[in-house]
């Protein structure tokens, strides 16, 4: 297909994730609800991807299931050439090691009774990466990594502040020498003093790890300062995928627009944007395009037609029936 | 203008089982009628606690120490508790981060608010009912007849928080308190909300005093606003003379550790540090560990808000360059 494209770590190809939905405690009457909607994305060698869209637009399932922690309704996900989903055994702890997450919620995502120590070791005992010894060794490299010091070793989570037990999450997810890290919502839960420090952390660890990140987060602001390439997802979709600089100075689809639009600007002085943003992210109708009765731009087939996402020019790829008019 | 709120000197203290702590320590703040005031700074900064201590809603283990709240030219501390009833809902409202957690779940919606009317005015049942229909459609709900019988789960959180505005506006309060009001909403509600707050603000001349951790938001909404810092107001002006010229050393690290859109560089400015613990507060200024401009001075002596330019109030012994120390 793109053969000169860079390689693709990650190659999704039309996944598909319900859920079932009931919608009263004594109802019977079910509904799938598309978590994940025939996407098609892939994740490039060394790159950082953003994921950016609102809260029930799929991007968390999209994470776990490229983390196999779900299987899916429809589609593959190839990892090197490979389905994931046909890994058993020692393919799959393979898989599992060259994958791996850092979690929006530092509080809840470490065992609050174990040192800190233990909880980064705990992977590497799980791959047998090598003797006590040497696991000892890689542990506290990891933790000077990430800007821990070795006195903290035996400290529990509550111990420590929200951007320290991030650092932990951090280390813990570095230590089996992952090719790709999950980043979801990993600042969020940080104050605005040390979000800074970790995005920091983070960009230079991809450099010296040589990682590729696949970066969620519902902040426009920290997906453009991390990203190479911006993917928009919009109630299981994704609606627009383009180089961040495109996208940010350029948006296409009416919902990047309006994404946009909504971003609180740091400058007193900027004008807000005419009211352009309205209504909420809701399946109506599932018939057509999932954003139009949000849409200020909608026709006809709009109604009807679910758009496709489309190459728009040297510009990436939008998935609105109108891209290339409005 | 006149003065509608004038805080002076507060101090809200806790005492816990690990000791005092000083939430709020010498704060003092003044809202006149019908105008912003944007209150940021991290967690644990005491900006919650400022506005509680307000409303007079300060858990047990807590107390207001010292210092005035004058409402109207009215101290609100030396009301009893009867009166001071009277004045929350009815002269000063408040509203929540998470609107689930302030609703009462097993309510419905319009019940819940012709409830708020009914404690402050004397309407029979129905009227108070049809009344909160208006109210609801006041905030923008549609069809709010049927959105008045449901039960907060059943609603987003957009609505939910909407729900939570048309309570707090159920009798035309002069102040309302926001208390991080869009924190839990995605970012295209949270510009919808805060576009409502402003405009039922307008129309009714009240005053906001919109407590938020995102810059951003204070940018766009305050015309005058607060930086505070472990307890204090380390900062204090009109918003577009802080953004362009800060003066204390941590207002300008905050502006900087933020992902702006004019800033092609990879490596953010950092705020060295955390947060320090209200528990074991450093001696002088509280921020003069973090601080890279610290001096002498600022480890022995804490600094009180003085008067850099017209309006604009700094607390801080060297402030940035550009600024020369009082």
């Amino acid at each position: 297909m793109e053969k000169d494209m860079q390689d693709p770590l990650i190659d999704i190809r039309h996944l598909e994730k319900g859920y079932r939905l009931s919608s009263g405690l004594w109802n019977t009457r079910h509904r799938i609800v598309k978590a994940v909607d025939k996407v098609d994305l892939k994740i490039l060698r060394g790159e950082t991807l953003g994921l950016v869209g609102e809260s029930g637009c799929g991007k968390s399932t999209l994470a776990k299931l490229i983390m196999r922690l779900e299987s899916p309704d429809g589609g593959d996900i190839n990892f090197k050439g490979d389905n994931i989903f046909d890994y058993t055994g020692d393919a799959l702890k393979a898989y599992r090691r060259s994958v791996q997450m850092i979690f929006q919620d530092p509080y809840s995502s470490l065992n609050p009774r174990k040192q800190a120590e233990s909880i980064i070791t705990e992977p590497l005992i799980i791959h047998k990466t090598g003797n006590a010894k040497d696991i000892k060794e890689r542990v506290f490299q990891m933790m000077n990594k990430v800007g821990l010091s070795r006195e903290q070793a035996r400290r529990y989570p509550h111990e420590f502040s929200g951007g320290q037990r991030q650092r932990i999450g951090i280390a813990r997810a570095l230590a089996l020498e992952p090719e790709l890290i999950i980043a979801d919502e990993p600042v969020s839960a940080l104050d605005a003093s040390i979000q800074a420090q970790i995005l920091n952390l983070l960009v230079d660890l991809k450099d010296d790890f040589g990682l590729t990140y696949l970066f969620v987060s519902h902040d426009l602001n920290v997906i453009r300062h991390m990203s190479d390439r911006v993917a928009v997802m919009y109630l299981g979709r994704i609606i627009e995928l383009a180089n961040q600089k495109d996208l940010y100075a350029n948006p296409l689809h009416p919902y990047t627009r309006m994404l946009l639009a909504a971003m609180p600007l740091c400058d007193p002085s900027a004008k807000k944007p005419e009211k352009m943003i309205r209504g909420e992210a809701a399946i109506d109708d599932e018939r057509g395009c999932s954003f139009k009765s949000r849409c200020i731009y909608r026709i006809a087939i709009c109604e009807e037609l679910v758009p496709e996402l489309k190459k728009l020019g040297e510009r990436g790829l939008c998935a609105c029936h109108r891209a290339a008019e409005i | 203008m006149s003065v509608l709120l004038d805080i002076q000197n507060l101090k809200t203290v806790f005492h816990t089982a690990r000791g005092t702590i000083r939430a709020v320590d010498g704060v003092s703040l003044s809202v006149a009628e019908g105008e912003t005031l944007g209150i940021v700074g991290e967690s644990g900064c005491g900006k919650t606690m400022l506005a509680l201590s307000v409303m007079r809603l300060i858990s047990a283990n807590g107390r207001i120490a010292s210092g005035s709240i004058l409402f109207q030219g009215q101290n609100l501390l030396s009301l009893s508790e009867q009166e001071m009833r009277a004045k929350r809902g009815d002269d000063i409202a408040m509203i929540f981060q998470e609107p689930m957690t302030s609703l009462n779940p097993v309510l419905r919606a319009g019940d819940q608010i012709a409830e708020a009317i009914r404690l402050h005015q004397k309407l029979p049942k129905r009227e108070a009912q049809a009344l909160s229909i208006e109210k609801l459609r006041e905030v923008g709900i549609p069809d709010p007849e049927r959105r008045a019988r449901v039960y907060p789960h059943q609603l987003s959180g957009g609505m939910r928080q909407r729900v939570m505005i048309a309570m707090a506006m159920s009798c035309n309060p002069k102040l309302l308190l926001a208390d991080e009001p869009t924190t839990a909403l995605d970012v295209t509600i949270q510009s919808q909300i805060l576009d409502l707050i402003s405009e039922l603000q307008e129309k009714n001349n009240m005053a906001v005093l919109l407590i938020t951790h995102d810059l951003g938001i204070v940018a766009q909404t305050a015309r005058k606003m607060a930086v505070m810092y472990a307890g204090r107001v380390v900062e204090a002006g009109a918003t577009q003379e802080l953004f362009s010229r800060p003066c204390h050393p941590y207002t300008l690290g905050l502006i900087l550790s933020r992902p702006s859109m004019d800033d092609p560089s990879h490596h953010l400015k950092t705020i060295p540090g955390t947060v320090p613990s209200l528990y074991d507060l450093p001696a002088g200024c509280r921020f003069h560990d973090r601080c890279t401009c610290a001096i002498s001075r600022c480890t022995i002596e804490e600094p009180e808000l003085m008067e850099f330019a017209a309006g604009h109030f700094a607390a801080c012994w060297n402030p940035v360059s550009g600024w020369s120390a009082k």
